[in-house]
């Protein structure tokens, strides 16, 4: 449908945004600043949704701010920070977890999806994903009043094929039609683009909660093209509040003698604390911590910017080595990157400024919110998709693979068969045979990395090429086709060339969900979902009436009452009366019925109350004599001081 | 049964194997409208057409010829970029989606594959039916599975300076990367490297001669290439070196 409208989603470690542009100029919204491009506000008023997922104890999922308050208090019911596990083994993450909190189930082989506690049961890192999704969703989806269904979801430039998937399938589970998963630099060059037609080359160094990219790209007359792209998907704000949690605990052991590890939740009210101190400490040279320990005593320090830039150095250093390769890929000097963009929150670290614009050797652009560009960027690609407005009729983004793709070959090398930089979608083809008399089937072990074994790339697949017709070996010619589509995942397909037949392919993704386990995924969360939201809506309904009933009450009998007519004011009655009657019933429907019909009603004693309010401010008296304050028409508190 | 897969040689990167002489000029009708068809898309009605074996000088419009006005392929590729590219088909059928998908691979490579110099004779060579020996993968995986070196002839012209270099880095290697060690790797990294450029002149004029109808430049030109990538072999060994 023309008017489904299409969310531009970035799905970060520490927060997540959802955006929205309009398609075309005549339809801009006009909550929309400039182009036409804007974030979308949570409930709560705030554009970042924190990637926090809670279970409180009746078992309701908690996403974003309230599920941070029980990180707090109770942290082994949250989790944060899951963008670092997406399409990861258990091997992988073994000595990384030691410094989060969260547990993973103990029975997880090798090479499957994790799983990780949360209240009574475990979920996977897309389910968990799904939830701040859906609640981004549910953000739009009350923004605009209608529903949302499709989304574009930016991942990092880095991030592997089993990655992407993940990202993909936590779309999925959370009923949004992912149209394309677009790598973060190139989102926020896409931001930056919309104001800035020109030609030229452009580096994106963006350094985030959980990840870091760094992408080169041409601006050609609209045409974003990436020449390279290097990063490293585990390298971010994270390692940097790790790190000076580690070197907090460790003076606490020593000058304290206290284990802060014993808790869980000292640990978390000092990861907090270390996180305001770097916080600070980019606009300040100087904070104080002062975190409450196990026992009641106090871990007190002054810490310095001085302090902070020498532990942290190393990891900003960390940083560096994948620009020049990404430089050296694209064949450009850093002297020939007309524009450096900062991107991410790490990046308003002054260390980190400094290092950047000292390897490029020039100042960088800071002028869009670093929070915020990229999840602007994926709703412009979002309108490109929608096909297009004014604004982005010019716009085309060409991305690249990040790693190579290849295949174990004889010995456990790998052939590489798609470079690393290779703008997509690409393509491979490669041709196998048999090597025994008969044989009816093949397997080829598909991996991606730079690294000259197989051993040390990560592996993606292994396919069964089966029902190949039994012929002497090495007569059989088999094609198989590779290709990378536009959102940087793998698709495979193979042919029986001499018999035509086209040869089944058995996928077994290495850290991926399976199609069943994903729609295994969506039914179970569909349930949740709907009794999830009827809940919610009945609990928002009832709070709306509770909050009319106070002012009515309040109203009732004072100056404004007494100037309505008999009739009014039985009016009114019989529709509070009516209103109350609706909520002991769970129809919120009917709730929100009796509330406009209330609202309605009392429409009059509004307007009288605020030209008595009005009156009364200009005759000097204040506010409780006018019987003003949280009535009906201004329920806002700040509504108040206008007044006075 | 089940076995590790054994790859298949010969083939040719990325795109089917043609013959020499250009393929005639297929002409299809659009499957949407009916028209006559051109290459990428329906001349009348400018839907998506799906992807036919081509090869990739065809894939552009461009002759056969190895001087290419690379300032035009680039243009060209940007022209069908914005005409291809999944972002435009997102909202069209499923099959235009594929075609798009499709077609869009296919320019990316042929793209990647013409704007490099060396890629491009080495597919051009290839169109041709010439493998180079240095460039055979498979020659390489039997090496490495092996666990020997890859067999490369060394270049008459090089020897002296191979053995040389071998030797200085087999010191490196032993004691580590002193000054003086340093210096005479980055001296004969800078005589590759003009190296490398004179051979890089070497072939462009084997292009002229190519593009002309001399056939004899063909064994130029693998000649080139094949010293080009033991020369290439040695510099990645100093950069590995180096840091």
């Amino acid at each position: 449908m023309a008017d489904d409208k299409i969310v531009g989603i970035d799905l970060g470690t520490t927060n997540s945004l959802v955006a929205y542009m309009a398609v075309g100029p005549s339809l801009a919204h006009p909550d929309a600043p400039g182009k036409g491009v804007f974030i979308i506000p949570g409930e709560d008023g705030s554009p970042l949704v924190p990637s926090v997922v809670a279970v409180d104890d009746d078992g309701h999922m908690l996403v974003g701010n309230g599920a941070r308050k029980v990180l707090l208090t109770r942290s082994e019911r949250a989790i944060y920070s899951v963008k670092r596990l997406m399409g990861r083994g258990v091997e992988d993450v073994r000595e990384e977890l030691k410094l989060f909190p969260f547990h993973l189930a103990e029975d997880l082989a090798p090479g499957e999806v994790l799983r990780i506690h949360l209240g009574e049961r475990t979920y996977t890192p897309p389910e968990i994903s799904a939830q701040i999704l859906r609640q981004l969703k549910r953000n739009a989806e009350r923004f605009f009043g209608t529903p949302v269904k499709q989304a574009v979801i930016t991942v990092p430039a880095y991030f592997n094929d089993a990655q992407r998937q993940a990202t993909k399938d936590a779309g999925r589970i959370a009923g949004l039609d992912v149209l394309r998963l677009v790598n973060e630099p190139t989102a926020a060059s896409l931001a930056y683009g919309l104001d800035k037609k020109q030609n030229g080359t452009i580096a994106v160094y963006d350094f985030g909660g959980g990840t870091f990219d760094v992408s080169i790209l041409k601006l050609r007359d609209g045409i974003f093209e990436v020449i390279a792209t290097n990063g490293d998907t585990h390298l971010g704000g994270d390692d940097i509040d790790n790190l000076l949690i580690a070197v907090a605990a460790k003076d606490i052991a020593g000058d304290l003698k206290i284990d802060i590890r014993q808790s869980a939740e000292a640990v978390q009210r000092l990861r907090q604390a270390m996180i305001d101190a770097k916080i600070a400490l980019s606009s300040t040279d100087e904070t104080k911590i002062d975190v409450e320990l196990p026992g009641g005593a106090h871990y007190l320090r002054t810490i310095t910017r001085a302090m902070l830039e020498e532990m942290i150095a190393a990891i900003v250093e960390r940083t560096l080595g994948p620009c020049r390769q990404a430089l050296r890929d694209a064949g450009v000097t850093a002297a020939q990157v007309d524009e450096v963009v900062l991107v991410g929150g790490s990046t308003r670290i002054p260390l980190v400024r400094r290092k950047v614009e000292e390897l490029f050797g020039r100042k960088a652009h800071t002028e869009l919110n670093p929070d915020e560009v990229v999840a602007l960027g994926a709703a412009v690609q979002a309108n490109i998709l929608g096909g297009g407005s004014e604004e982005t009729k010019d716009m085309l983004l060409l991305d690249v693979t990040p790693l190579s793709l290849g295949i174990e070959a004889l010995g456990g090398v790998t052939a590489k068969i798609i470079h690393r930089n290779s703008t997509i979608p690409a393509s491979a083809t490669e041709h196998f045979t048999t090597g025994v008399e008969g044989q009816t089937s093949v397997a080829i072990h598909v991996l991606q990395g730079e690294r000259e074994m197989a051993k040390d790339c990560r592996s993606l697949a292994r396919f069964d090429l089966k029902g190949i017709p039994p012929m002497p070996a090495g007569l059989p010619r088999i094609e198989v086709r590779f290709l990378i589509d536009a959102n940087g995942i793998l698709h495979v397909s193979a042919r029986e060339q001499r018999s035509g037949k086209e040869a089944e392919i058995d996928v077994q993704p290495s850290y991926g969900l399976t199609d069943e386990q994903v729609e295994n995924m969506i039914l179970d969360s569909f349930d949740h979902a709907e009794t999830d939201l009827l809940e919610r809506q009945l609990v928002e309904s009832r709070n709306e009436a509770e909050t009319i009933l106070t002012a009515l009450a309040k109203a009732h009998g004072g100056a404004a009452w007494r100037k309505l007519s008999f009739g009014e004011q039985r009016t009114a009655e019989k529709q509070e009366a009516a209103l109350r009657q609706a909520m002991t019933g769970t129809d919120h429907n009917a709730i929100r019925r009796a509330i406009d019909e209330l609202n309605q009603g009392t429409m009059r004693l509004a307007e009288l109350m605020m030209d008595d309010a009005v009156g009364g401010a200009l005759r000097g008296k204040n506010m409780d004599e006018t019987g003003m304050e949280d009535g009906p028409a201004a329920p806002h508190p700040i509504g108040k001081a206008e007044f006075e | 049964m089940m076995s590790e897969a054994i790859k298949q040689e010969p083939k040719i990167a990325g795109g089917p194997q043609l013959n020499v002489l250009q393929a005639p000029p297929v002409q299809h009708r659009c499957w949407s409208c009916g028209d006559m068809r051109a290459e990428h898309f329906c001349g009348e009605c400018g839907h998506v057409q799906p992807a036919l074996p081509t090869d990739f000088f065809s894939f552009f419009g461009l002759p056969r010829l190895l001087e290419l006005d690379e300032e035009r392929l680039e243009g060209e590729f940007y022209k069908l970029s914005r005409k291809l590219h999944p972002d435009v088909y997102s909202r069209a059928s499923e099959r235009e989606q594929q075609w798009s998908l499709e077609k869009t691979s296919q320019l990316n490579d042929a793209y990647r594959t013409l704007k490099d110099p060396i890629s491009r004779t080495e597919y051009l060579l290839m169109l041709q039916g010439i493998q180079l020996e240095e460039q055979s993968k498979i020659a390489t995986e039997q090496a490495r599975a092996f666990g020997v070196e890859k067999k490369q002839t060394v270049p008459a012209e090089l020897l002296e300076e191979a053995f040389e270099l071998n030797m200085l880095l087999e010191e490196a290697k032993q004691g580590g990367v002193d000054d003086d060690v340093r210096g005479q790797l980055i001296s004969t990294r800078d005589a590759l490297n003009a190296r490398m450029e004179a051979m890089q002149q070497e072939l462009e004029a084997a292009w002229r001669r190519w593009d002309e109808g001399d056939a004899s430049a063909t064994d130029v030109m693998v000649d080139v290439l094949n010293r080009r990538s033991y020369l290439r072999n040695l510099l990645r060994d100093i950069h590995e070196v180096l840091g």
